[in-house]
Protein backbone atom coordinates (compact mmCIF):
# COMPACT_ATOMS: atom_id res chain seq x y z
CA UNK A 1 0.00 0.00 0.00
CA UNK A 2 2.68 2.21 0.78
CA UNK A 3 4.36 1.35 -2.28
CA UNK A 4 1.17 2.54 -4.40
CA UNK A 5 0.57 6.32 -2.56
CA UNK A 6 4.72 6.54 -3.54
CA UNK A 7 4.19 5.76 -6.79
CA UNK A 8 1.35 7.86 -7.01
CA UNK A 9 2.94 10.37 -5.14
CA UNK A 10 6.47 11.11 -7.31
CA UNK A 11 4.96 12.12 -10.31
CA UNK A 12 3.47 15.43 -8.43
CA UNK A 13 7.14 16.40 -7.37
CA UNK A 14 8.98 16.15 -10.10
CA UNK A 15 9.31 19.76 -11.08
CA UNK A 16 10.02 20.29 -7.39
CA UNK A 17 13.09 17.34 -8.25
CA UNK A 18 14.71 19.86 -10.83
CA UNK A 19 14.00 23.09 -9.31
CA UNK A 20 15.12 21.79 -5.59
CA UNK A 21 18.40 20.01 -6.85
CA UNK A 22 19.45 23.12 -8.37
CA UNK A 23 18.33 25.40 -6.43
CA UNK A 24 19.80 23.14 -3.14
CA UNK A 25 23.15 22.86 -5.43
CA UNK A 26 23.67 26.50 -4.95
CA UNK A 27 22.80 26.81 -1.68
CA UNK A 28 25.38 24.49 -1.29
CA UNK A 29 27.84 26.19 -3.47
CA UNK A 30 27.33 29.25 -0.95
CA UNK A 31 27.40 27.62 2.65
CA UNK A 32 30.72 25.78 1.18
CA UNK A 33 32.36 29.68 -0.25
CA UNK A 34 31.34 30.26 3.41
CA UNK A 35 33.56 27.72 4.82
CA UNK A 36 30.36 25.29 6.00
CA UNK A 37 30.84 21.33 5.09
CA UNK A 38 28.24 19.01 3.89
CA UNK A 39 27.41 18.09 7.57
CA UNK A 40 26.43 22.17 8.22
CA UNK A 41 24.57 21.81 5.52
CA UNK A 42 22.92 18.45 5.77
CA UNK A 43 21.56 19.55 9.26
CA UNK A 44 20.70 22.79 8.14
CA UNK A 45 18.45 21.81 5.88
CA UNK A 46 17.38 18.74 7.58
CA UNK A 47 16.17 21.04 10.74
CA UNK A 48 14.99 23.92 9.48
CA UNK A 49 14.20 23.52 5.87
CA UNK A 50 13.03 26.96 4.67
CA UNK A 51 14.64 28.01 1.54
CA UNK A 52 14.26 31.28 2.17
CA UNK A 53 15.40 31.60 5.28
CA UNK A 54 18.36 29.72 4.80
CA UNK A 55 19.81 31.39 2.09
CA UNK A 56 19.40 34.58 4.37
CA UNK A 57 20.73 32.87 7.02
CA UNK A 58 23.92 32.26 5.68
CA UNK A 59 25.94 35.91 6.57
CA UNK A 60 23.81 35.10 9.56
CA UNK A 61 25.86 32.06 10.61
CA UNK A 62 29.01 33.65 9.82
CA UNK A 63 28.27 37.08 12.28
CA UNK A 64 28.31 37.25 15.33
CA UNK A 65 25.80 35.17 17.74
CA UNK A 66 22.50 37.02 18.32
CA UNK A 67 19.38 34.90 18.90
CA UNK A 68 16.81 37.25 19.07
CA UNK A 69 17.71 38.51 15.71
CA UNK A 70 17.76 34.90 13.94
CA UNK A 71 14.57 34.55 15.73
CA UNK A 72 13.05 37.57 14.38
CA UNK A 73 14.07 36.71 11.25
CA UNK A 74 12.99 33.16 11.09
CA UNK A 75 9.75 34.56 11.97
CA UNK A 76 9.43 37.32 9.84
CA UNK A 77 10.74 35.38 6.43
CA UNK A 78 8.54 32.08 7.58
CA UNK A 79 5.38 34.41 8.30
CA UNK A 80 3.80 32.97 5.16
CA UNK A 81 3.81 29.62 6.48
CA UNK A 82 1.22 31.02 8.86
CA UNK A 83 -1.46 31.05 6.18
CA UNK A 84 -0.20 27.98 4.75
CA UNK A 85 -1.01 26.27 7.71
CA UNK A 86 -4.65 27.81 7.71
CA UNK A 87 -5.31 27.02 4.53
CA UNK A 88 -4.34 23.31 5.33
CA UNK A 89 -6.26 23.22 8.42
CA UNK A 90 -8.71 20.93 7.32
CA UNK A 91 -7.39 19.03 4.37
CA UNK A 92 -4.69 17.73 7.24
CA UNK A 93 -7.16 17.60 9.53
CA UNK A 94 -7.26 13.70 9.78
CA UNK A 95 -3.64 12.92 8.79
CA UNK A 96 -2.68 11.17 12.25
CA UNK A 97 0.13 10.18 12.61
CA UNK A 98 1.93 11.64 10.09
CA UNK A 99 0.68 14.80 10.42
CA UNK A 100 2.82 17.12 12.90
CA UNK A 101 5.79 15.85 10.10
CA UNK A 102 3.75 17.34 7.15
CA UNK A 103 2.97 20.49 9.06
CA UNK A 104 7.08 20.34 9.82
CA UNK A 105 7.80 19.87 6.12
CA UNK A 106 5.18 22.52 4.53
CA UNK A 107 7.05 24.17 2.42
CA UNK A 108 6.13 26.52 -0.60
CA UNK A 109 6.08 23.90 -3.12
CA UNK A 110 4.79 20.95 -0.90
CA UNK A 111 1.56 23.45 0.24
CA UNK A 112 1.05 24.27 -3.83
CA UNK A 113 0.91 20.65 -4.80
CA UNK A 114 -1.22 19.06 -1.60
CA UNK A 115 -3.53 22.35 -2.67
CA UNK A 116 -4.19 20.92 -5.99
CA UNK A 117 -3.52 17.77 -6.34
CA UNK A 118 -5.47 14.53 -5.12
CA UNK A 119 -4.44 10.46 -4.85
CA UNK A 120 -6.25 8.29 -6.41
CA UNK A 121 -9.17 6.74 -4.31
CA UNK A 122 -7.58 3.73 -4.25
CA UNK A 123 -4.36 5.15 -2.21
CA UNK A 124 -4.44 5.85 1.32
CA UNK A 125 -4.58 9.64 1.62
CA UNK A 126 -1.98 10.25 4.59
CA UNK A 127 0.43 8.46 2.66
CA UNK A 128 0.41 10.23 -0.08
CA UNK A 129 0.93 14.02 1.29
CA UNK A 130 3.21 12.15 3.39
CA UNK A 131 5.74 11.14 0.53
CA UNK A 132 4.69 14.34 -1.26
CA UNK A 133 6.70 16.11 1.57
CA UNK A 134 9.61 13.91 2.08
CA UNK A 135 10.23 13.92 -1.40
CA UNK A 136 9.88 17.42 -1.79
CA UNK A 137 12.22 17.38 1.31
CA UNK A 138 14.89 14.71 0.12
CA UNK A 139 15.16 16.46 -2.69
CA UNK A 140 16.34 19.50 -0.84
CA UNK A 141 18.87 18.22 1.49
CA UNK A 142 20.45 16.17 -1.28
CA UNK A 143 20.89 19.19 -3.72
CA UNK A 144 22.67 21.26 -0.55
CA UNK A 145 24.26 17.83 -0.37
CA UNK A 146 26.01 17.76 -3.64
CA UNK A 147 26.48 21.30 -3.31
CA UNK A 148 28.43 21.33 -0.47
CA UNK A 149 30.42 18.65 -2.69
CA UNK A 150 31.43 20.34 -5.57
CA UNK A 151 31.37 23.44 -4.49
CA UNK A 152 35.24 23.78 -3.10
CA UNK A 153 35.77 22.39 -7.15
CA UNK A 154 34.50 24.87 -8.60
CA UNK A 155 36.52 27.05 -10.75
CA UNK A 156 34.20 29.73 -12.27
CA UNK A 157 33.30 32.52 -10.65
CA UNK A 158 29.92 32.29 -8.70
CA UNK A 159 28.71 35.45 -7.89
CA UNK A 160 25.12 36.52 -8.79
CA UNK A 161 24.76 32.58 -8.55
CA UNK A 162 22.02 33.63 -5.04
CA UNK A 163 19.36 35.28 -8.03
CA UNK A 164 18.51 31.52 -8.05
CA UNK A 165 15.87 32.21 -4.95
CA UNK A 166 14.51 35.41 -7.03
CA UNK A 167 14.10 33.45 -10.14
CA UNK A 168 11.80 30.53 -8.31
CA UNK A 169 9.67 33.37 -6.12
CA UNK A 170 9.15 34.65 -9.79
CA UNK A 171 8.34 31.00 -11.22
CA UNK A 172 6.21 30.28 -8.27
CA UNK A 173 4.08 33.71 -8.64
CA UNK A 174 3.76 32.84 -12.77
CA UNK A 175 2.46 29.20 -11.75
CA UNK A 176 -0.05 30.49 -8.67
CA UNK A 177 -1.02 33.45 -10.97
CA UNK A 178 -2.22 31.07 -13.92
CA UNK A 179 -3.93 28.70 -10.91
CA UNK A 180 -5.52 31.84 -9.84
CA UNK A 181 -6.88 32.03 -13.23
CA UNK A 182 -8.29 28.66 -14.02
CA UNK A 183 -9.56 27.99 -10.42
CA UNK A 184 -13.21 29.83 -10.36
CA UNK A 185 -13.98 32.51 -12.93
CA UNK A 186 -17.46 32.25 -12.71
CA UNK A 187 -17.68 32.18 -9.49
CA UNK A 188 -16.18 35.35 -9.41
CA UNK A 189 -17.75 36.42 -12.58
CA UNK A 190 -20.86 35.66 -10.70
CA UNK A 191 -20.15 37.45 -7.51
CA UNK A 192 -19.29 40.60 -9.78
CA UNK A 193 -22.72 40.51 -12.00
CA UNK A 194 -24.54 40.43 -8.63
CA UNK A 195 -23.35 43.38 -7.93
CA UNK A 196 -23.94 45.25 -11.44
CA UNK A 197 -27.26 43.67 -11.17
CA UNK A 198 -27.81 45.17 -8.31
CA UNK A 199 -26.15 48.43 -9.80
CA UNK A 200 -28.43 48.29 -12.45
CA UNK A 201 -31.86 48.48 -10.46
CA UNK A 202 -31.02 51.86 -9.14
CA UNK A 203 -31.39 52.59 -12.99
CA UNK A 204 -28.06 53.64 -13.75
CA UNK A 205 -25.87 51.88 -16.22
CA UNK A 206 -23.11 49.85 -14.60
CA UNK A 207 -19.75 51.48 -15.59
CA UNK A 208 -17.84 49.70 -18.38
CA UNK A 209 -14.89 49.07 -16.06
CA UNK A 210 -16.86 46.93 -14.30
CA UNK A 211 -18.05 44.39 -17.22
CA UNK A 212 -14.59 44.67 -18.55
CA UNK A 213 -13.35 43.52 -15.39
CA UNK A 214 -15.32 40.45 -15.26
CA UNK A 215 -14.59 39.69 -18.75
CA UNK A 216 -10.60 39.51 -17.49
CA UNK A 217 -11.78 37.68 -14.00
CA UNK A 218 -9.14 39.76 -12.45
CA UNK A 219 -10.55 38.95 -9.01
CA UNK A 220 -8.77 35.83 -8.97
CA UNK A 221 -6.04 37.98 -8.82
CA UNK A 222 -6.87 40.44 -6.23
CA UNK A 223 -5.09 39.06 -3.61
CA UNK A 224 -2.05 38.53 -5.45
CA UNK A 225 -2.42 42.09 -6.60
CA UNK A 226 -2.64 43.55 -3.06
CA UNK A 227 -0.01 41.39 -2.19
CA UNK A 228 2.41 43.17 -5.09
CA UNK A 229 1.00 46.74 -4.07
CA UNK A 230 1.36 46.71 -0.63
CA UNK A 231 4.44 44.82 -0.36
CA UNK A 232 6.29 47.76 -2.36
CA UNK A 233 4.43 50.73 -0.30
CA UNK A 234 5.93 49.05 3.03
CA UNK A 235 9.54 48.65 1.38
CA UNK A 236 9.44 52.08 0.16
CA UNK A 237 8.27 53.42 3.52
CA UNK A 238 10.27 51.03 5.68
CA UNK A 239 13.53 50.01 3.96
CA UNK A 240 14.45 47.02 3.04
CA UNK A 241 15.74 46.00 6.53
CA UNK A 242 12.23 46.24 8.36
CA UNK A 243 9.62 46.28 6.04
CA UNK A 244 8.13 42.33 5.70
CA UNK A 245 6.06 42.61 9.30
CA UNK A 246 4.52 45.86 8.29
CA UNK A 247 4.02 44.37 4.80
CA UNK A 248 2.64 41.82 6.53
CA UNK A 249 0.13 43.75 8.45
CA UNK A 250 -0.72 45.81 5.39
CA UNK A 251 -1.83 42.85 3.33
CA UNK A 252 -3.94 41.53 6.26
CA UNK A 253 -5.92 45.03 6.58
CA UNK A 254 -6.16 45.05 2.23
CA UNK A 255 -7.56 41.46 2.18
CA UNK A 256 -10.07 42.22 4.98
CA UNK A 257 -11.10 45.54 3.51
CA UNK A 258 -11.41 43.40 0.41
CA UNK A 259 -13.78 40.99 1.50
CA UNK A 260 -16.35 43.61 2.95
CA UNK A 261 -16.40 45.16 -0.42
CA UNK A 262 -16.74 42.05 -2.44
CA UNK B 1 26.85 29.21 17.94
CA UNK B 2 26.42 28.28 14.95
CA UNK B 3 25.02 24.84 16.04
CA UNK B 4 22.66 27.43 18.12
CA UNK B 5 21.70 29.96 15.34
CA UNK B 6 20.44 26.97 13.60
CA UNK B 7 18.43 25.56 15.92
CA UNK B 8 16.82 29.01 16.69
CA UNK B 9 16.19 29.20 13.43
CA UNK B 10 14.57 25.39 13.05
CA UNK B 11 12.63 26.34 16.27
CA UNK B 12 10.85 29.96 14.72
CA UNK B 13 10.28 28.19 11.73
CA UNK B 14 8.68 25.46 13.07
CA UNK B 15 6.61 27.84 14.83
CA UNK B 16 5.11 29.30 11.77
CA UNK B 17 4.67 25.74 10.52
CA UNK B 18 2.47 24.98 13.86
CA UNK B 19 0.64 27.80 15.47
CA UNK B 20 -2.04 27.42 12.92
CA UNK B 21 -2.63 24.01 13.70
CA UNK B 22 -1.86 24.89 17.68
CA UNK B 23 -4.57 27.57 17.66
CA UNK B 24 -7.04 25.70 15.72
CA UNK B 25 -6.92 21.97 16.80
CA UNK B 26 -10.48 21.78 15.30
CA UNK B 27 -10.40 22.65 11.60
CA UNK B 28 -14.52 23.40 11.65
CA UNK B 29 -14.16 25.66 14.47
CA UNK B 30 -12.04 27.89 12.85
CA UNK B 31 -13.63 30.92 12.63
CA UNK B 32 -15.35 31.97 8.65
CA UNK B 33 -12.86 35.28 8.62
CA UNK B 34 -9.88 32.61 9.47
CA UNK B 35 -10.82 30.12 6.13
CA UNK B 36 -10.94 33.48 4.25
CA UNK B 37 -7.34 34.16 5.04
CA UNK B 38 -6.25 30.91 4.32
CA UNK B 39 -7.65 31.35 0.66
CA UNK B 40 -6.40 34.69 -0.27
CA UNK B 41 -2.98 35.09 1.75
CA UNK B 42 -0.71 32.16 -0.21
CA UNK B 43 -0.94 34.33 -3.70
CA UNK B 44 -0.51 37.39 -1.56
CA UNK B 45 2.53 35.75 0.48
CA UNK B 46 3.99 34.76 -2.99
CA UNK B 47 3.85 38.37 -4.32
CA UNK B 48 5.55 39.67 -0.61
CA UNK B 49 8.46 37.19 -1.54
CA UNK B 50 8.80 38.73 -5.12
CA UNK B 51 8.84 42.02 -3.53
CA UNK B 52 11.17 41.11 -0.52
CA UNK B 53 14.13 39.56 -3.73
CA UNK B 54 14.54 42.89 -4.66
CA UNK B 55 14.67 44.68 -1.47
CA UNK B 56 18.07 45.19 -1.97
CA UNK B 57 18.25 47.03 -5.81
CA UNK B 58 19.48 50.45 -5.66
CA UNK B 59 17.27 51.93 -9.03
CA UNK B 60 18.36 55.71 -8.04
CA UNK B 61 22.26 54.59 -8.25
CA UNK B 62 24.17 52.36 -11.61
CA UNK B 63 23.29 49.87 -13.06
CA UNK B 64 19.70 51.38 -11.79
CA UNK B 65 18.53 47.43 -11.31
CA UNK B 66 18.91 46.48 -14.91
CA UNK B 67 20.25 42.97 -14.69
CA UNK B 68 17.85 42.58 -12.11
CA UNK B 69 15.36 43.68 -14.43
CA UNK B 70 16.49 41.61 -17.46
CA UNK B 71 17.03 38.66 -16.10
CA UNK B 72 13.44 39.35 -14.53
CA UNK B 73 12.25 39.51 -17.58
CA UNK B 74 14.15 36.29 -18.96
CA UNK B 75 12.85 34.35 -16.18
CA UNK B 76 8.98 35.58 -16.76
CA UNK B 77 8.97 35.48 -20.44
CA UNK B 78 11.01 31.69 -20.74
CA UNK B 79 8.40 30.43 -18.39
CA UNK B 80 5.58 32.02 -19.95
CA UNK B 81 7.15 30.88 -22.87
CA UNK B 82 7.72 27.23 -22.04
CA UNK B 83 6.50 26.44 -18.44
CA UNK B 84 9.61 24.59 -17.60
CA UNK B 85 10.42 25.33 -14.26
CA UNK B 86 13.97 24.32 -14.36
CA UNK B 87 15.09 26.06 -17.63
CA UNK B 88 13.45 29.57 -16.51
CA UNK B 89 15.19 29.58 -13.24
CA UNK B 90 18.50 27.52 -14.88
CA UNK B 91 19.24 30.38 -18.32
CA UNK B 92 17.69 33.43 -16.24
CA UNK B 93 20.50 32.85 -13.35
CA UNK B 94 22.90 31.83 -15.76
CA UNK B 95 22.14 35.60 -17.88
CA UNK B 96 21.82 37.46 -14.27
CA UNK B 97 25.40 35.68 -13.53
CA UNK B 98 26.84 36.92 -16.51
CA UNK B 99 25.38 40.34 -16.71
CA UNK B 100 26.54 41.30 -13.40
CA UNK B 101 30.14 39.55 -13.88
CA UNK B 102 30.92 40.85 -17.48
CA UNK B 103 28.20 43.35 -19.07
CA UNK B 104 27.52 45.93 -15.88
Amino acid sequence: MKTLAFKSAFPHTVPVLTGFLFLGIAYGILMSERGFGVGWIFLTSSVVFAGALQFVAISLLTSAFDPLYAFIIAISINARHLFYGISMLKKLGDAGKVKPYIIFAMCDETFSILCSAEPPPNVNKQAFMFFVAALNQSYWVIGGVIGGLIGPLLTFNTYGIDFVMTAFFVVVFINRWRADGNHSPAESAEKLSVRIRSFSKTGLKPPVFCERIAAHGIFQHSPALIGLGAATVALLIFGADNFVIPAMILIIVCLTLFRRRV
Amino acid sequence: MVLATILILAIGTALTRFLPFILFPNAESAPKYVHYLGNVLPPAAISLLVVYSFRDISFASAPHGLPEILAVAAVAGLHIWRNNTLLSIGAGTALYMILVQFVF
